[in-house]
């Protein structure tokens, strides 16, 4: 990702090294009613993700970075302003749409690790392939070889209950990476984790991103941030620095 | 498709798993709903075949004639049947020679209080007078002994032939062809015995003694002059229709009986004809409004049966915001989730559904154990189980899956 300048913003499209843009946003506002009080997460945030970035945002807490993510990975729309997915305006898709963009186009790690309690792992890896319409028999091929790949192959009939919080979140990496998504969002990966636990999850996503994939964090944590290749840094609502 | 139906299917089954008792307890209203309907409907269903049967076997395909009606439906003015002209055995002589009729004799009874034989005694005879022609028009066979001849009419003769029933009870041991029985001071020589026939409507259609009409005229030589005495006791004539004729005969006998009667066009009819299809009718009319009872206390118990799903479905959805936040974020779409709560309150009726409906099969079979009801059951009876029940499911499971499926992905992740 990179910031755009308001020159380059206005044109719409830059190419840099043959890396092709995945995502844009461009002026998005995100604002939201907490009661009767209006909250204003996002104040005009324009970026762009491309092949193969890794990118950390970072910012205290209510610097938005968590609402920006989510407006990213099609979770969220924004109130205003235009993010577009490969050339199509999300804010024009449906909730079809935008529930097969979740599913294609992005994976999602969560801080809170986000499984279902009564999936083994291999159920939970496979989830987004139940949406996909994938066959029973190539989701169990794909979700096991995935998780063998991350070092979980003698916890594929394991539920959540049974597994330490980092091998919980290295399933929830394994579902995140198992529809080959052209993005991974993860917000705060390593937040529920010990800093050792959190540093072998980090070495996942460098190891993820070296295989050629798409990465954007949220963290608080400046040695969590420093993995990346890029920091955004938020505050109130708008990019303060890269 | 069918693979993504399969997944909720087995989805469903889980949830069903982890909280078996409460969705028992959920389904109960329906199994409480469909059990009872099944048994009920089977119960009537039961009554109707047999009624229908024995109807049957009073005579294939009769046509009666007589004064008043066979089941006074609604007031009636008494008076006005009690002046129609009797029905006559030359009435019965002029139908038998109409083109489609086979048949026709006339038919008179009373009912005996008590018959005697020596020391035994029944009660409640029917004594009928008739012609020789009484077996064939009515489906009746003699046992032993012999039939009545043209002759025994003519003559008036005094012989009787008996129903079983009187044969059972008052000749236990011995034959009772050749003896004779007492009836108002006249003697009546037995010649023979009728087979069984069983009962109709619970009446045992085998407590009768037949005697030739001719002699009936001198065991009974007058009526009493009361209203309801000349408004129901009297001649009425059984029609045997050639084959198929049923509709025709009703017709030609209209007519035939206008004209003997001499009733100017405007004037309605002075006698009253019923057909076996008649007798079925009202009997339906009968348990029609049963039935219709049923199925509204049924509609009843079905509608807190799916207000009991719905309150569970709302609690399900409540409970699994963030089961349901989850599958969104990795791409289940509103219709998805749709379609999976809907598929699991369509499974939990369908559960109470197949429960009930065993559960009323066994009630109706119990029921026509230990009483003397029948119950018979129809394919279309299961299917109404399962469809209704279905129905319910997807009925009051629409609105909770709604509000799963409209949830936002960020407030559903949120949720504690």
């Amino acid at each position: 990702m990179r910031v755009l300048n308001s020159d380059e913003s206005r044109t719409g499209t830059i190419m840099t090294r043959g890396r092709e843009t995945i995502c844009r946003a461009l002026d998005i506002h995100k604002t939201y009613w907490r009661g009767k009080v209006a909250v204003q997460a996002l104040r005009g945030v324009t970026l762009e993700i491309r092949t193969n970035d890794y990118i950390s945002i970072m910012g205290a807490s209510g610097s938005g970075k968590s609402t920006l993510i989510h407006i990213l990975s099609c979770l969220d729309t924004p109130t205003k302003g235009e993010y577009f997915l490969e050339d199509k305006l999300v804010s024009s898709y449906t909730d079809m749409e935008l529930a097969n963009a979740r599913n294609m186009f992005f994976g999602f790690v969560f801080q809170s690790f986000s499984l279902l309690p009564r999936l083994t792992a291999i159920d939970n890896v496979a989830l987004p392939l139940v949406y996909a319409g994938v066959k029973k028999r190539d989701r169990n091929q794909r979700s096991a070889e995935i998780l063998e790949k991350i070092g979980l192959g003698d916890r594929i009939n394991h539920r959540p209950n049974e597994m330490s919080g980092g091998e919980c979140q290295r399933v929830a990496i394994a579902r995140a990476l198992v529809n080959t998504p052209k993005v991974i969002f993860a917000d705060e990966p390593t937040g529920n984790l010990d800093s050792k636990t959190g540093s072998e999850i980090m070495d996942i996503f460098d190891r993820i991103v070296e295989e050629g994939n798409t990465v954007v964090m949220v963290t608080h944590d400046s040695n969590v941030a420093s993995h990346a290749k890029r920091i955004v840094r938020l505050k109130d609502g708008l990019i303060d620095g890269e | 498709m069918v693979n993504d139906i399969l997944n909720k299917i087995s989805l469903s089954v889980q949830t069903f798993r982890t909280h078996r008792l409460r969705s028992f307890l959920t389904a109960l209203g329906i199994i409480i709903g469909v059990s009872t309907v099944i048994a009920i409907l089977s119960l009537i269903e039961g009554l109707n075949r047999s009624v229908a049967e024995q109807i049957q076997s009073i005579g294939s395909d009769l046509v009666f004639l007589s004064k008043s009606p066979i089941v006074m439906a609604g007031p009636q003015n008494i008076e006005e049947i009690a002046n129609r002209p009797d029905l006559t055995p030359d009435d019965a002589l002029a139908i038998s020679e109409l083109p489609s009729v086979e048949i026709a004799i006339p038919d008179i009874s009373q009912r005996l209080n008590k018959l005697k034989y020596r020391d035994k005694e029944i009660a409640n005879v029917r004594i009928r007078g008739t012609t020789e022609k009484f077996s064939s028009v009515n489906n009746r066979f003699i046992e032993s002994g012999r039939d009545f001849t043209k002759d025994d009419v003519t003559h008036r003769r005094s012989l009787c032939a008996i129903g079983s029933y009187v044969a059972k009870n008052l000749f236990p041991d011995e034959s009772p062809v050749g003896k004779e029985l007492n009836v108002r001071g006249h003697r009546i020589k037995i010649i023979g015995v009728y087979r069984e026939k069983g009962a109709f409507l619970g009446q045992s259609m085998d407590n009768m003694l037949v005697i030739p009409y001719t002699f009936y005229e001198k065991v009974y030589p007058s009526r009493g002059e009361s209203v309801f005495e000349r408004a129901f006791f009297g001649y009425s004539i059984d029609i045997k229709p050639k084959k198929g004729q049923v509709e025709r005969v009703t017709d030609e006998v209209r007519e035939l009986m206008r004209r003997r009667h001499r009733l100017p066009f405007d004037k309605k009819d002075d006698f009253e004809l019923g057909t076996q299809q008649m007798l079925m009718e009202i009997y339906q009319n009968i348990t029609r409004v049963g039935f219709i009872a049923i199925v509204a206390i049924a509609a009843i118990s079905l509608v807190v049966g799916g207000i009991g799903i719905m309150n569970i479905m709302l609690v399900s959805v409540a409970e699994r915001t963030r089961e349901i936040g989850i599958r969104k974020a990795v791409g289940a779409s509103n219709q998805n989730i749709l379609s999976q709560f809907l598929v699991e309150s369509v499974f939990l009726a369908l559960i109470g559904g197949v429960i009930g409906i065993m559960l009323g099969l066994l009630l109706a079979w119990l029921i026509s154990v230990v009483s003397p009801l029948k119950a018979s059951v129809s394919f279309w009876m299961v299917l109404l189980g399962f469809g209704f029940s279905a129905a319910v499911g997807i009925f009051f499971g629409i609105y909770p899956a709604r509000r799963a499926a409209g949830l936002n992905p960020i407030e559903a992740l949120r949720y504690e």
